[in-house]
């Protein structure tokens, strides 16, 4: 067993953390203050090959692996938990499915498109009745003979409005239940594809978030992805490999917060002490570290197993649920650190705070990680 | 067409400074880094293989950890990557690195419409000559502090950067350039380049490879080929706080004015 990272991660996250200096930590404040997607930034890491890493060459790609894909996040999330989603979201919930899921003919044609094509991907599974309850969704596609005719909505979906290649699920057959639904690519190009309501959200100001509307969208019969009724479960395979992304972008978010905390400790003075000297705030800070080790052990777990093609739902599962709990909780107490100034937007801290409540919702809200790792557990 | 750009790792001044009881730098024990004017010699020569499709060779003399900030300029897009590594060259100075550096260039060709590219000068030694005493020892002609650059056939025009203005002048290949920072902003090492750069062409030339070059001979390389004697090494005590005056009228004028006058400065 070996805890070290490779050369070639070493140098990812000596990279992603240059970069995230230079060209995310300066603008994180006013993303989020002006609610602006990065887009400067998104340019930036296509040209790097950041968007779409894990697609191989000959499609385009930088054929990094998965856990070369979660330290990216992690260390973009240190800075900017928005720009960590939009990256996580578009290799792990667009690319990934369509590596795994598509024909040769797709892959050669999307692949590259987000890759070096710069397109932006997102991925649409969620409806306003169907949440953690995905199987309820009622976005229905139809054969058509030479096409499918979408119709319905999507909500809450992460790159929403930016975004040109989406993974959508519909029912191909209602009364199938689960094995009747379908995945389709659809670009927004696409007649009958248009953006909704763009969501006004707590935090994650920089993630564009939108409804996505169907109304006779056509998309062509070879964008079918997967076989026809087996939707449910690429939705389901995306969402775990997803999840390691999500506990990259919690553990990011804390790692962020408590580095600001402790410099901060180190140069506030009180009761004629700077407030690192305290004991309370030692012991404060040894147990988020403490938090933040051990989840960034499971998450690189869940990715390395992920990268090994073995089994990683239960480890993926558990990663996310541990370090999106401790990004709430880490984030609230390095808050605390700077007392009444954290309160303000002078400083990070309310706005981490905020980013770090989505992560234990999307992709899966904490409950739902429970019942992931209970049945892995086989207590039913 | 050829762009061989020299690079030095140095020590990361950003922390502390560790002197041997011999007066010279304890390398070991400081972190490194790519010195910061080779990192703009790197990009100059990665945008003109954007714009050409030249072949990009990254050149150091150092010892073989070195190895890792190569692959990272390899990373970041370069072709090729060579050490030059040696105990015969330990010590050396800019006279004898330029001798070395001159040899090693030779070994791997200059061809016509070939360019060398240099940062101005490294941040430990501070001395901006071993560009310079390559250029002149491979007959090249030079070009200092580069702040803007354009190729058109085998004519480069550079724009350089003097202390009272800038001077515009053309030069033919082969040539050499030394590169400050004001003439780019150095790119990241990409994804896919991290993943392949430890399976690009890397090479050592020691001793043995360069040893019949006339200019590597060890009456002019290492420590004994070494004119430079270093008398003394040390990290300069901290200056004291200064005083900041605020204000363009004359009351401030005045104290100012006082206060050099009290020291004697003035």
């Amino acid at each position: 067993m070996d805890f070290n990272l490779s050369r070639a991660h070493l140098l990812i996250q000596k990279m992603m953390r240059e970069f995230t200096e230079n060209c995310v930590k300066p603008i994180a404040a006013e993303t989020d203050l002006t609610c602006a997607y990065p887009k400067e930034t998104i340019d930036q890491l296509f040209r790097y090959g950041v968007m779409g890493m894990c697609i191989p060459k000959e499609y385009g790609g930088a054929d990094a692996d998965d856990l070369a894909s979660a330290i990216v996040v992690e260390e973009l999330s240190k800075a900017c938990a928005s720009t960590g989603d939009i990256v996580a979201t578009h290799n792990g919930l667009c690319c990934d499915p369509i590596l795994k899921n598509g024909t040769e003919e797709q892959k050669m044609k999307y692949l590259p498109m987000l890759s070096k094509g710069k397109k932006v991907g997102a991925f649409a599974l969620t409806e306003p009745n169907a949440g953690s309850d995905s199987s309820k969704g009622t976005t229905t596609a139809e054969d058509m003979g030479d096409h499918w005719l979408l119709n319905g909505s999507k909500i809450f979906i992460t790159n929403g409005y930016v975004a040109d290649i989406i993974v959508v699920f519909a029912m191909t057959d209602p009364s199938k239940g689960n094995r009747g639904i379908s995945a389709f690519i659809v670009e927004s190009s696409f007649p009958g594809f248009s953006v909704g309501k763009h969501e006004e959200k707590m935090g994650l100001h920089g993630s564009p978030t939108a409804e996505l509307v169907f109304t006779d969208c056509v998309v062509p019969k070879e964008n079918l992805l997967g076989p026809l009724g087996k939707g449910f479960k690429i939705a389901m395979q995306t969402l775990d490999g997803g999840r390691i992304g999500i506990a990259a972008q919690g553990l990011g978010i804390a790692e962020g917060a408590m580095q600001e905390a402790i410099e901060y400790t180190k140069t506030r003075v009180q009761f004629g002490k700077r407030i690192s000297q305290f004991q309370n705030t030692q012991f404060v800070f040894a147990d988020m570290a403490l938090a933040v080790e051990a989840g960034q052990l499971l998450t690189y777990q869940a990715a390395v197993l992920k990268a090994a093609g073995q089994p990683f739902s239960k480890q993926a599962a558990m990663a996310k649920l541990y370090t999106s709990e401790n990004a709430m909780k880490i984030t609230t107490k390095a808050l605390q650190m700077f007392g009444g100034y954290g309160y303000t937007k002078d400083y990070p801290m309310e706005r981490m705070m905020r980013d770090a409540k989505i992560t234990e919702i999307y992709e899966g809200t904490s409950e739902v990680q429970r019942m992931v790792i209970a049945g892995a557990l086989g207590v039913n | 067409m050829k762009i061989i750009v020299c690079v030095k790792q140095v020590p990361d001044t950003s922390g502390k400074v560790a002197v041997n009881e011999d007066g010279t730098l304890n390398r070991a024990s400081m972190a490194t880094i790519t010195n910061p004017d080779d990192l703009n010699a790197v990009e100059a020569a990665l945008a003109l293989k954007d714009q050409t499709g030249a072949e990009v060779i990254v050149l150091c003399m150092g010892p073989p950890p070195a190895e890792g900030m190569l692959r990272e300029i390899l990373a970041r897009g370069a072709d090729r990557a060579v050490l030059i590594s040696g105990r015969e060259f330990g010590g050396s100075d800019t006279y004898a690195t330029s001798q070395i550096i001159s040899a090693a260039i030779k070994k791997i060709g200059l061809g016509d419409e070939d360019v060398v590219f240099c940062g101005r000068q490294a941040i430990d030694g501070d001395t901006a000559q071993v560009g310079s005493q390559i250029a002149e020892k491979l007959n090249l002609p030079q070009v200092s502090y580069a702040a803007d650059l354009k190729k058109e056939g085998n004519t480069l025009t550079v724009k350089r950067m003097l202390e009272d203005g800038y001077m515009t002048i053309q030069v033919q290949t082969p040539c050499l350039i030394t590169c400050i920072k004001e003439l780019n902003e150095p790119r990241y090492m990409s994804v896919a380049g991290i993943f392949d750069c430890y399976s690009m062409p890397y090479e050592v030339f020691d001793y043995e490879t360069l040893k019949d070059d006339p200019l590597v001979d060890p009456s002019t390389i290492g420590l004994k080929g070494s004119p430079t004697n270093i008398f003394k090494s040390f990290t300069p005590p901290q200056k004291g706080v200064g005083v900041m005056l605020e204000g363009s009228d004359k009351d401030t004028c005045d104290k100012l004015a006082g206060t050099l006058a009290a020291k004697h400065i003035i």
